[in-house]
């Protein structure tokens, strides 16, 4: 039985259990004679009660052997193996074992099929077969067993919406705990990958290294076979590029939020508000790919007429367009906490005489700073993630320059070139990729934390 | 005396207010003109992406198409072998036929080039349906080739010198031939809409994308919301105080700031390496999509049920509900509009989200249109992406055209929030 019939049937089965619970709750109260007001909990608590206890166990037993089911069944195939092919080296066994499981699954196989590694494919099949075969029977024996668990236990004491709260309340924690564990997926898998890079290159020579060329020589005597792995000039491509991006988008995202919530009237904003909620909803391929087509080129142009040495993938044409991104993430940001300032400041400060503009630059913009520059700093967290723009933009030569009109990579730039396409995981320079992702992971968490921590006490200030 | 002095020294205080007056009207004049431009300067930048990507893009909705008379040779089409005749020979006889001037082998190659490589599959196609032509001359629209197709859009200048241009003089010359007999004709482009990918321009569309992207936010969807709402619920309704519901919370918010990038390094390194998912499919696309959206929904449903008033709580527990029959029946009812409203922007937000998705696999170049959750496929952004590398030049409207269709679907998403949220707005 397929996985998705089986849940199917679990379904079904679930269903039944309910209809079948909720009868059993009736039957159970009539047999008392007194009618339905005998039971503690109306009857379709009853039912639901029986239909969670079908539920739960089966799909925790189903969602578990999904998960390690195959690695079993690998591991039961390799120690079936002839012993001349499990002394094999474990980077070899497993090309064998991606041959067998290619027979399975009648994909290409490399090379020619020997009798063992048939055999091995036939016992592969066997125990899939066998797997799936018990898997099912399990599943749907214990949500039958779970229905009829529920059913002998109900009586008319029986607290069964006590039980389904419960219950529900322990799927809700579960269900709010899977950030918890989002995060910590994240720390562990880029911990651990990261880890690994830094026991063939030492920490200090990545994080201090200045130059960047990530290539590792398949034999000794290749040329360039040593490969450099200093992250300082893809961070300080990264740090020129958002520099750009700041540059644009904090003065016109600032400028657009005093005005659009001090200056403009009701219409102005209700026209200008949404229009500037676009440019944030545009999606960031869009962008890379404007800034690819169209802006880079002009820039290119525009130094040619001026007699600048313009690249073409330059950091300008990345830094502008990912400013445009952030203007948006700017202005709704300083908006709110400029909302936030209470009337009454203004109100004083004009009182004194002072003139509109003044009022918004000695009282209004010091009463928000606090917010807004925990809103400048999640902008520049964003920017430095931002991963579209400039893999299309930007180029891939890890220059250590500050001249915005040259090229630069990024972080995210170098990830993705890393690990886009085929990988194997004990090359130093898949790994790099991690390593920098830690980086990046890390960098924008003490932005958001230091952010985020600001922006809520400013918020308590005035509430 | 003292009444004197104290009108010297106010009209003092006045003239140095007066003397500034002009210099600080004209401070606040400038400020108020910073604003606006800064406004109008985004509003320059927004008008610009749309105008220079629909400009670039629209001329993709529609493909060229070559007329050609072809001889449905009884020779060359063999009942028997219908499936391995050599249709694409009977194309170039026909255009042979057409000019028959052409005799170098150079030249016959820039002939045949002047049609799709995808003409000899249609005209099988067409042979299968009407076995009964065979033996006649059939008159055929095929699509033209990329190249001829951007010539007759105007991509292609032709006061260009040749030798820097991919249309040579003899074949546009056979362009102005094909135009003055009335052979050429621009139509609306439905295999854009219809096929998947493909290495020939003419012959690429969206469909296998847009199937994917499909698929992958059905998971998305499927997971992220009841996850969401369930997690929004217990924080909002359920959670005590204490130090496990604080360290939920500042994760959340700071999930929502993590780079996408990072949730993609997630997703290879958890479900490709630890769980051995399949590469490239939907159903890991989804799977990573719902982590970065969840932190979208769940803030999104909190506010939501933030701002349902606790009088109806309070009504709700008087009667004698329990805690969670007054969240389930009273209070989630009245949230769901606002959460829904908040899906549906995180939707659009993992419509358009491409970063994660180079992670785990789905840039690969896949020509069939997706069947199901684990068919290896790509999705809307990522083709874009993809295209936006190919050094064609009618790759650059398809492009476009794929950022149309990904702008009009993000655009109709957004609208249907606004809508949700202006219909079932309750002011309390």
């Amino acid at each position: 039985m397929s996985s998705s019939n089986l849940l199917l049937v679990l379904l079904m089965l679930t269903t039944a259990g309910y209809y079948l619970g909720r009868k059993r709750a009736f039957a159970v109260a009539e047999a008392t004679g007194k009618g339905q007001q005998i039971l503690h909990s109306r009857p379709t608590y009853y039912g639901a009660l029986a239909a969670l206890w079908c539920a739960i166990p089966a799909l925790a037993i189903f969602f578990f052997w999904q998960a390690i089911g195959p690695t079993v069944i690998t591991q039961l195939v390799v120690a079936g193996l002839p012993p001349d092919l499990q002394a094999l080296p474990s980077d070899r066994l497993g090309l064998l074992m991606n041959d067998v499981k290619n027979l399975v699954h009648a994909d290409i196989v490399s090379g020619e099929i020997s009798p063992a590694i048939q055999a091995a494919a036939d016992h592969y099949t066997r125990l899939e077969t066998l797997s799936h075969a018990a898997l099912a029977v399990l599943v749907l024996v214990v949500g039958i067993a779970g229905i009829l668990w529920i059913r002998k236990r109900m009586s008319p004491q029986l607290r069964a919406r006590n039980h389904v709260e419960t219950l529900v309340k322990y799927l809700l924690v579960a269900c709010a705990s899977i950030a918890i564990f989002t995060t910590i997926g994240i720390v562990l898998s880029v911990l651990y990958e990261a880890i690994r890079f830094f026991k063939v290159i030492p920490v200090h020579e990545f994080l201090f290294g200045l130059d960047w060329s990530p290539q590792m020589a398949i034999r000794a005597d290749q040329v360039g076979s040593s490969g450099a792995f200093g992250a300082i000039p893809v961070f300080m491509g990264t740090l020129l590029i958002s520099a750009i991006a700041m540059c644009v988008a904090v003065p016109i995202g600032l400028m657009s939020a005093i005005y659009l919530s001090e200056y403009a009237d009701k219409r102005v904003r209700a026209v200008a508000k949404p229009l500037l909620e676009i440019l944030a909803g545009i999606p960031t391929v869009v962008y890379g790919f404007f800034a690819a087509l169209v802006v880079a080129p002009m820039i290119r142009n525009a130094g040619v007429t001026l007699g600048l040495d313009v690249s073409s993938e330059s950091a300008l044409a990345a830094g502008l367009v990912m400013g445009i991104m952030i203007i948006p993430f700017v202005s709704s940001l300083s908006d709110d906490v400029i909302n936030a300032v209470p009337q009454s400041l203004r109100d004083g400060a004009l009182g004194l005489g002072s003139t509109h503009s003044e009022t918004v630059r000695l009282v209004v913009l010091p009463a928000a700073l606090p917010g807004i520059v925990g809103g400048v700093l999640l902008a520049v967290s964003r920017a430095i993630g931002e991963t579209m723009i400039v893999v299309m933009a930007a180029g891939l030569a890890a220059n250590l320059t500050v001249n915005p009109l040259k090229t630069v990579t990024t972080v995210t730039v170098q990830i993705v070139t890393l690990l886009v396409g085929d990988q194997e995981f004990d090359s130093p320079k898949t790994l790099a990729a991690f390593a920098l992702g830690l980086l990046l992971f890390v960098i924008t968490l003490i932005l958001n934390v230091i952010a985020l921590v600001v922006v809520r006490k400013y918020r308590e200030q005035y509430e | 005396m003292n009444n004197l002095i104290q009108n010297q020294r106010t009209t003092r205080t006045m003239d140095i207010v007066n003397q500034g007056l002009a210099r600080r009207y004209r401070a606040e004049k400038r400020f108020r003109l910073y604003g606006i431009v800064a406004i109008i300067l985004s509003m320059i930048f927004l008008v610009f992406l749309f105008v220079s990507i629909s400009a670039n893009g629209y001329t993709a909705f529609q493909q060229t198409f070559v007329q050609l008379d072809i001889h449905l040779d009884p020779e060359i089409l063999d009942a028997g072998s219908l499936a391995d005749a050599n249709y694409q020979g009977l194309v170039k006889h026909s255009l042979a036929d057409m000019f028959p001037e052409v005799t170098t082998r150079r030249e016959r190659r820039q002939l045949y080039g002047m049609v799709s490589n995808g003409t000899s599959y249609q005209l099988q196609d067409y042979v299968r349906k009407n076995q009964n032509q065979i033996g006649s001359v059939i008159q055929i629209w095929v699509p033209a080739d990329d190249d001829v197709d951007m010539v007759v859009k105007g991509h292609i200048q032709r006061d260009v010198p040749e030798a820097e241009r991919r249309v040579k003089d003899n074949q546009m010359a056979w362009i102005d031939r094909f135009q003055e007999q009335g052979r050429l004709e621009k139509r609306f482009n439905t295999t854009f809409f219809t096929a998947g990918d493909s290495r020939e321009p003419e012959l690429a569309g969206i469909q296998g994308a847009v199937t994917g992207s499909f698929y992958t936010l059905i998971v998305t969807l499927l997971l992220s919301f009841p996850i969401g709402v369930a997690a929004a619920v217990y924080l909002e309704e359920f959670a005590p105080k204490n130090r496990w519901t604080d360290i939920i919370e500042v994760n959340i918010n700071n999930l929502a700031a993590v780079p996408s990038i990072v949730y993609g390094l997630l997703g290879l390194a958890v479900f490709l390496n630890f769980f051995g998912l399949p590469r490239s499919v939907p159903l890991v696309g989804g799977l990573v999509l719902t982590l970065m959206t969840l932190p979208t929904i769940i803030i999104a449903s909190r506010a939501a049920l933030k701002s349902v008033p606790p009088s109806i709580r309070e009504a709700a527990l008087g009667v004698g509900s329990s805690r969670t029959q007054m969240v389930m029946h009273h209070v989630l009812p009245l949230a769901l509009p606002g959460m829904l409203t908040g899906t549906i922007i995180g939707m659009a937000q993992a419509l358009g989200e491409t970063a994660p998705l180079l992670m785990i696999g789905m840039v690969a170049f896949i020509v069939d249109i997706p069947g199901g959750f684990t068919d290896p496929s790509t999705v809307l952004p990522v083709q874009i992406f993809l295209w936006a590398d190919s050094p064609e030049r009618a790759f650059l409207e398809k492009t476009s055209a794929a950022i149309m269709v990904l702008l009009a679907f993000l655009v109709t998403m957004n609208a249907l929030a606004v809508f949700l949220r202006k219909k079932f707005e309750r002011r309390w």
